[in-house]
């Protein structure tokens, strides 16, 4: 459960919104909406701990996540606006060192299956650079399939993906809320998705 | 302790892939410490009395060179967000990228500096204690570019504000690495500077990482 109150951000001189609240519980997911530069990217960084808010205070099922700390990362996974792919490595390469990174070994297979479901079977060794830009999105998106964490902070996901990429990141979606998790999301588009919440951003 | 050798393993893989940033940093190192006898000629005493302030001071540049890449890529990739979202504290990431940053960087120059300090006529065991001070001091570079690095991270024109913050800072590990040497020659022995620099040493190891890891926090704000 993740909640929030009294949420103010502010970025240089302006105040991009003051006195948000939120309540997302396991099973249900949340769609950030609002227009270009209302704060959707600036509240999700708040809420993964990267910035902090010029006020108010988030908490994980109780406890602020300013003093969980690490307990609040291991059942975090945030993708943001950047890829946090590197173009040098390869696909199998960026998806073994991302989880070594978050302190769980990845076995070949995992991998490779998680891979393969994002359409990149057969370009598992070729460095990222080579690929399109919805490609290396797919890489990205790969990491949602192997991670194991409760709570999902997307920024734009659907971003460069084709239809097909969309589908699948949908049932991704789908399915991590079905099976108690949380999903924190920001898209333009309307999304497809059962048993959402719809937050307005500086409206 | 694996997240830290993860990070090791990633920025080696990429100085292996980006062989170019790192050879850089080489050549000008093998380049300008073989400028200095041609320049000056064949005069031994001159030469042994100057080798140790060129070679730490070609070091001291060569390190400057690939310092600003140290956190930029991670920067605009998004990867520095990741790190600071991983479960693993920061400051022991932080530290894995310094290692890393040691490793392809300053390593190379301490095994190469005994082969160029060959040029200088320096005898064997003055270049002996060369890469004892280097091996001594090539980390401490490391560590004080590490907070350079991430203070100047985002800044436009930063490498130019890196140099101004990070030369100063560097300049006591150049006076006790080069004076080293030189106290070795002179007959008054090695073992003071020695001392001193591995203090500075231990100091940057406990300060550096965190001192880096807090400005890198204020960069991603």
């Amino acid at each position: 459960m993740l909640t929030a109150t009294g949420l103010s951000c502010v970025r240089g001189e302006r105040c991009l919104f003051t006195e948000l609240d939120l309540a997302v519980g396991p099973g249900e997911w949340l769609h950030v909406q609002g227009e270009n530069g209302t704060g959707k990217t600036s509240l999700l960084r708040i809420l993964a701990g990267l910035s902090p808010p010029a006020a108010g205070e988030i908490r994980w099922n109780g406890e602020p996540t300013r003093t969980l700390a690490e307990d609040f990362r291991k059942e975090l996974l945030f993708l943001g606006h950047h890829g946090a792919v590197k173009e040098e490595l390869t696909p199998f390469e960026n998806l073994s060192l991302a989880a070594q990174l978050d302190g769980t070994a990845l076995d070949e297979t995992a991998a490779l299956t998680a891979l393969a479901r994002f359409g990149l079977r057969g370009r598992e060794d070729l460095a990222v650079r080579f690929l399109s830009a919805g490609q290396k999105r797919r890489v990205l998106l790969a990491r949602l399939a192997v991670r194991k964490a409760t709570l999902w902070i997307l920024d734009e996901p659907f971003t460069a993906l084709d239809v097909k990429a969309v589908d699948m990141l949908s049932g991704l979606i789908v399915e991590h809320v079905k099976n108690g998790g949380i999903a924190i999301l920001t898209s333009h588009q309307t999304i497809p998705l059962p048993n959402g919440k719809i937050l307005k951003v500086g409206a | 302790m694996n997240a830290v050798i993860a990070i090791i393993r990633r920025d080696l893989l990429l100085a292996m892939r980006r062989k170019s940033e790192v050879l850089t940093a080489l050549f000008f190192f093998i380049i300008v410490v073989s400028l200095f006898p041609l320049g000056i000629g064949p005069e031994s005493t001159l030469l042994k009395k100057i080798a140790p302030g060129i070679l730490w001071v070609a070091a001291l540049l060569a390190t400057m060179l690939g310092l600003a890449r140290l956190f930029a890529p991670d920067h605009a990739d998004g990867t520095l967000e990741q790190m600071v979202l991983a479960p693993a504290p920061l400051g022991l990431l932080v530290t894995g990228k310094i290692i890393a940053h040691w490793i392809s960087t300053g390593l190379p120059l301490v095994l190469l500096a005994p082969v160029l300090g060959l040029q200088f006529d320096l005898e064997a065991d003055a270049l002996g204690i060369l890469v004892v001070a280097l091996l001594l001091g090539t980390p401490l570079l490391s560590l004080i570019g590490a907070i350079g690095a991430a203070l100047t991270l985002g800044v436009r024109g930063g490498g130019v504000l890196l140099s101004l913050l990070v030369l100063p800072l560097y300049v006591p590990a150049l006076i006790f690495g080069a004076g080293a040497v030189e106290a070795h020659i002179s007959g008054l022995g090695a073992g003071g500077h020695l001392s001193l620099l591995a203090a500075l040493l231990a100091l940057a190891v406990f300060f550096a990482p965190w001192a880096t890891t807090a400005a890198l926090r204020i960069a991603l704000e």
